[in-house]
């Protein structure tokens, strides 16, 4: 029997005019479907050639959406006027900071029910695998509803090509901002960096680093694996790091190919933020330190011998 | 002022979970917490209702045993407590966001609302926003930073790569914390005592009009994220150590 093949829209992130990686993973979850990637642009032309090469079968430019203080409550009833527009069965997009609150905001205008940041995502059978009880389960949540709505974890399916058609076309929405809530500012202190959730290889580091200063030794190992710098609670508890790049339980939840524990003892609230990584490295002086039990490779030693000698190596 | 706090009732992280069947858990040996963002929350009310004078109330949709977190809220300085009991924690945010409305149209109008970002348990991070359509106000989630002006909010969070966003709102409207905007109190033993006498009204899910069997999410399936079962220790001096290191990663692993 021929499955039946949903119409699925999927938000395409744009980051310094190309396709965010983290968005090809998301066309990889929706494949097999009638793929219409909703791309926030006026003229999304120059992505064709991208968005095809990864199954996208139309491209629709969104009109009047490039503002970066646009109110996420706007967005959010554009895209549901879109949903309308192309008779969509499934909307997916990227479970990072921008993703998941917009999402958030669909599903509650719709009140249709949420899959937020999963690992696997069955479009026919209403299905995707998240994360429950802080990284220590994986559950498998079955939606009823009509519109299946549903955020993929960054980096947590691969990529794969798959080439489409692609065929262009611009979609311009009615909807109204309730006007109740205005972004005032936006501060972009630490521009330029990384995201956190969305890199392919983490270096975090923990009590251990000491200073702020000494996360500079981090700072550059990652620049050198193309990377991003997280902390421990302690080394944010002790003002070594900013709360933004806390990875644990009150953190950042992340799932990069590699991430590289350095002076971390390995609690399980930190695990929490990191357990489903692909390959986990951790750097301890201390050869009975928990985290070794529960990783990877591990090299006992003094991180600011192993880190300096590790970036060099790079 | 009269602030309300939505507060989960969840298994403390430090413990194991273990899995029941196919798709539970057991809870009979876990040891329960308030959720931990839902404690920036509690602060945050508190203080402000501390320095502008009015009440907090604190709204908790759980089990029975859920009166063990009502009571940890009330010993911060809450003022009185709403329980919305169910005999099952149930997936769907869209009925907690329903009978946490209901609660707060029976009570009468609320000035703010604070939540905490998300539950640490079913890590759906949708009650705010559902909470917000359903009471037809504004919501700003991941908020580190809040200060009120007369009828406007302006809040901060976090919109990625470590950026930030000021965002001002018509008030009412619904508040997501995190970690960064408070330090959380802890009580003193005056106020544990305190807290046992303060009010906690009780009201069965279903007298509010929802009806648990609307719920639009199942769980089919929970397994253990597999344990890893421990690290491979590289060998020789530094220089050898991450040679290897550089190696495996490359050649074994194909991460770099
Ligand atoms: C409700 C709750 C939520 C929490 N949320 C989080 C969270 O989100 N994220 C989080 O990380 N934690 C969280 N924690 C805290 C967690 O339990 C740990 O306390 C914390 O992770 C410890 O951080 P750490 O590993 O950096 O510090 P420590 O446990 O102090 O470990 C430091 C490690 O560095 C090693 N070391 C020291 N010097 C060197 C050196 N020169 N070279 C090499 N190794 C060295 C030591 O051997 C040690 O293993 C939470 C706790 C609670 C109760």
């Amino acid at each position: 029997m021929a499955q039946t093949v949903n119409r699925t829209g999927v938000l395409i992130e744009i980051e310094n005019h190309q396709v965010k990686e983290t968005s090809l993973g998301v066309l990889t979850a929706a494949a097999g479907q009638e793929i219409y990637a909703l791309v926030p642009l006026d003229d999304a032309s120059g992505l064709k050639e991208k968005l095809a090469e990864y199954g996208v079968d139309h491209i629709v430019s969104i009109k009047g959406v490039e503002d970066d203080k646009i109110s996420p409550d706007l967005l959010a009833r554009i895209l549901v006027t879109a949903v309308k527009e192309y008779g969509l069965d499934a909307l997916l997009g990227t479970a990072g900071a921008a993703g998941k609150d917009l999402f958030a905001r669909i599903g509650a205008i719709l009140d249709e029910p949420l899959l937020s940041d999963c690992v696997q995502v069955d479009i026919p059978g209403k299905k995707a695998v998240k994360s429950h009880f802080s990284g220590k389960t994986f559950a498998t949540l079955r939606v009823t509803g009509i519109l299946f709505l549903c955020t993929v974890r960054p980096n947590a399916i691969e990529a794969v090509t798959a080439p489409a058609e692609g065929q262009l076309m611009t979609f311009e929405s009615d909807a109204q901002d309730p006007g109740w809530m205005k972004i005032v500012e936006l501060k972009k202190e630490s521009g330029g960096k990384r995201d956190l959730i969305e890199a392919p290889i983490v270096i975090s580091g923990g009590r251990a680093l000491k200073t702020a200063r000494n996360f500079e030794m981090l700072d550059a190992c990652a620049d050198k694996l193309g990377g991003a710098v997280g902390a421990s609670r302690a080394a944010v508890d002790a003002g070594y790091a900013p709360h933004t790049i806390q990875v644990g339980q009150t953190g950042k939840t992340v799932s990069p190919r590699l991430y590289i524990a350095c002076g971390i003892s390995g609690a399980v609230q930190h695990f929490a933020g990191m357990k489903t990584s692909k390959v986990i490295v951790a750097i301890n002086e201390d050869k009975d330190a928990p985290i070794f039990s529960k990783c990877d490779y591990g090299i006992v030693g003094n991180i600011f011998d192993v880190v300096p000698a590790l970036t060099q190596k790079l | 002022m009269k602030i309300f706090v939505c507060v989960k009732h969840v298994p403390d992280t430090a413990n194991n979970i273990t899995v029941a069947g196919e798709d539970a858990y057991d809870d009979s040996d876990v040891k329960f917490i308030i959720n931990p963002y839902d404690e920036y929350a509690l602060e945050e009310a508190v203080s402000i209702v501390e320095e502008k004078g009015g009440e907090v109330v604190v709204i908790v949709v759980g089990k029975d045993a859920a009166s063990t977190t009502i009571r940890s809220a009330l010993a911060m300085g809450v003022d009185r407590a709403i329980h919305i009991k169910t005999d099952s924690q149930f997936l769907d945010s869209s009925l907690t966001a329903k009978a946490l409305k209901a609660a707060m149209d029976e009570d009468g109008f609320g000035d703010l609302i604070f939540t905490g970002k998300g539950s640490v348990d079913t890590e759906g991070f949708q009650t705010p926003y559902r909470l917000a359509h359903a009471l037809g106000v504004p919501v700003v989630n991941d908020v580190s930073d809040v200060s009120l002006e007369d009828d406007r909010v302006r809040v901060t969070s976090e919109i990625g790569c470590g950026a930030k966003q000021v965002v001002e709102m018509n008030s009412p409207c619904v508040i997501g914390v995190t970690k960064g905007l408070n330090e959380p109190r802890y009580p003193k033993v005056m106020q544990v005592m305190k807290a046992k006498k303060k009010e906690i009204k009780e009201i069965v899910l279903s007298d509010l009009g929802i009806d648990v069997d609307e719920g639009k999410i199942f769980m089919e399936k929970l397994v253990l994220v597999p344990e890893r079962s421990g690290a491979k220790l590289l060998e020789g001096s530094v220089d050898d150590q991450v040679t290897e290191l550089v190696r495996v990663l490359k050649e074994d692993e194909k991460v770099l």
